[in-house]
């Protein structure tokens, strides 16, 4: 944003001052915070997590009291370590059966917020549970709390397992030794009891579900990529979107494709898009861009030869961040651009001025990016 | 400290639409500073005005509508400043001089958000927004006695919460109010620190 360099500086100045530590964009362990905070060990099962953004839901994928604030509330919580909060009410959401194939945790968030809506999580803690949940490895965990901001929601969290222990175990911040088995006894007390009740229970058969794409400018706008654009779809959305009623989605052309974010933009994430990509090109005159969501996240994927097979196709391979998210750093999508994007929010002019943002998986957006218009990721796998 | 607040009366601005995010209430092209204040210029920036890098208002969005040229509160749909988490979109309102937003659901860190700036959250159902747009006069909210009504007597309650009341009535500071109980903090902090040490990391050399 313009006033980066300013915030950047100031931040450098005031860190060094309190002795915080600062994990700067020229530190190895740079990244998205949400990204490299479970990298390090950070977020712990049973901690509480707060940051002045929106998505750290994300860390309650390992059983975080994980959620966002504003810049007063922090500022509260730096002065004191407490925040004041009301107690939310509590709401499961439990995915029965398996996913199908090129189904993703991203399908399984819009499918959610398109049935419940866009509010359907204010006022409550979801606790995402259920067979095709548990099933989700931590990184598919991560994806799916991650949108529960844009349900509405406080936060939402999974239930820590031994996936959630064997992922943290040996990294930087996570208990080591004696206090990793005093750590483990008290994490294996955490989940929900079976008979444990809820203020509100919501149902989804991911069995059912397909590969999701938005119309609209809210992630409630989203539909089945073999769906099409709603009949009752308000006027002033679709003057916005440039789509008609009755329209099928799968075939809209598209400018570019973005893959990236705190959503979806870690290792699996990449491989799954790079396992498309593989031996194939994108449309001509597509711009197409890959972001990884930290420089671990970077370099591993580099070591697998992922950015090689992004390149081949025809994506650009970029420094990992944010980036064109939010419009970070100042730089966007051409106006008017329509984007399929693995980002969390279609808002408009969120990617750019007047860009039409449709979100959806990494599948979705790697199928959509070698076919030049939304595609379904099943009918190329 | 916030503004403290008693009551408002005001025309309301009618922004009727669900998801009304924070990138439309502060574009992020128009955070151009670390501080709280110049954003009120920024306010609404993608709909307000023609084009994207002007400054010519654009008739057909309503904060240009001279009837609201002094409007103080926003009503408005569903899930109202849903999205960022930047505390700027309320910020920007408050600069602005909105004192309330009426709307049928909130996202929570809008609304907490507000709370911190002195602007009250209203939460009414769909009936009342449609009753007081349609009567196109002027409404006034009393937090203490947390209603709202119209010139004619029609009168709708709604509900807050306690402590975030008492917080807009008196601009306190969250912050004064919680260290009074920095003895009892320290001490769970002790007893927590004692059974989840890793919870606790130790200071960078």
């Amino acid at each position: 944003m313009p006033g980066g360099q300013a915030f950047i500086t100031e931040t450098r100045a005031a860190t060094l001052a309190a002795g915080i530590r600062l994990f700067d964009v020229t530190d190895p362990d740079q990244g998205i915070v949400h990204v490299i905070s479970p990298e390090l060990g950070i977020v712990l099962p049973g901690a509480t997590l707060i940051a002045p953004d929106s998505h750290t839901c994300t860390q309650g994928a390992f059983g975080a009291l994980a959620w966002g604030i504003g810049s007063s509330e922090a500022e509260h919580a730096m002065a004191t370590g407490t925040l004041r909060l009301k107690k939310p009410g509590t709401m499961r959401v439990t995915f029965a059966g398996v996913l199908p194939a090129m189904v993703t945790p991203k399908d399984m968030a819009l499918a959610l917020i398109a049935r419940h809506g866009a509010g359907g999580g204010a006022g409550h803690a979801v606790e995402f549970a259920g067979e095709a949940v548990r099933a989700l490895d931590m990184e598919g965990r991560m994806t799916l709390c991650n949108m529960a901001t844009e349900f509405a929601a406080m936060t939402g969290m999974i239930a820590p397992d031994e996936k959630t222990f064997a992922w943290l175990a040996g990294r930087r911040y996570a208990p080591s030794g004696p206090q990793w088995e005093a750590a483990l006894a008290q994490w294996r007390m955490l989940a929900s009891d079976p008979d444990a009740r809820f203020d509100r229970e919501i149902g989804i058969d991911a069995g059912a579900l397909a590969p999701m794409v938005s119309w609209g400018t809210s992630p409630e706008q989203s539909a089945p990529i073999d769906g099409c654009v709603p009949p009752d779809a308000p006027q002033r959305v679709l003057d916005y979107i440039g789509l008609a009623s009755g329209v099928q989605l799968k075939g809209t052309a598209i400018d570019a494709a973005f893959i990236g974010s705190c959503t979806n933009s870690r290792l699996s994430d990449l491989r799954q898009a790079a396992s498309l990509l593989q031996g194939r090109r994108i449309a001509q005159g597509l711009k197409a861009i890959c972001v990884p969501g930290s420089s671990q996240v970077k370099r591993e994927a580099e070591a697998e030869g992922l950015d090689r097979i992004f390149i081949e196709a025809g994506f650009e391979w970029r420094e990992s961040g944010c980036s064109m998210c939010f419009y970070a750093g100042g730089e966007s999508f051409a106006p008017g651009a329509r984007v399929v994007s693995t980002t969390n929010r279609n808002f408009e002019s969120r990617q750019g001025p007047n860009v039409k943002t449709h979100i959806a998986s990494p599948a979705t957006v790697a199928a959509s990016a070698l076919a030049g218009c939304l595609a379904d990721p099943r009918e190329i796998a | 400290m916030a503004r403290p607040f008693s009551e408002v009366t005001s025309l309301p601005l009618p922004l009727l639409r669900d998801n009304v995010d924070t990138d439309q209430i502060i574009p992020s092209r128009e955070m151009k500073s670390t501080g709280k204040t110049g954003l009120a210029d920024g306010l609404f920036a993608g709909w307000r005005y023609i084009g994207t890098s002007g400054r010519e208002p654009d008739p057909a969005f309503v904060l240009n509508d001279p009837r609201y040229a002094h409007s103080a509160v926003i009503l408005a749909g569903r899930n109202f400043g849903c999205g960022s988490s930047r505390e700027h979109a309320v910020w920007a309102l408050a600069e602005y001089g909105f004192r309330a937003v009426i709307a049928e659901s909130f996202a929570p860190i809008f609304a907490g958000n507000c709370v911190r700036n002195g602007i009250v959250p209203v939460v009414l159902d769909a009936a009342a927004i449609a009753a007081i747009a349609g009567s196109g006069g002027p409404i006034t909210i009393r937090l203490a006695e947390q209603d709202v009504s119209l010139a004619d007597g029609r009168r709708w309650t709604f509900a807050i919460d306690a402590e975030a009341k008492a917080m807009l009535l008196d601009g306190l500071d969250a912050i004064d109010l919680t260290l009074r109980q920095a003895e009892r903090i320290a001490a769970w902090q002790g007893q927590d620190r004692a059974a989840r040490p890793w919870i606790y990391l130790e200071k960078p050399a």
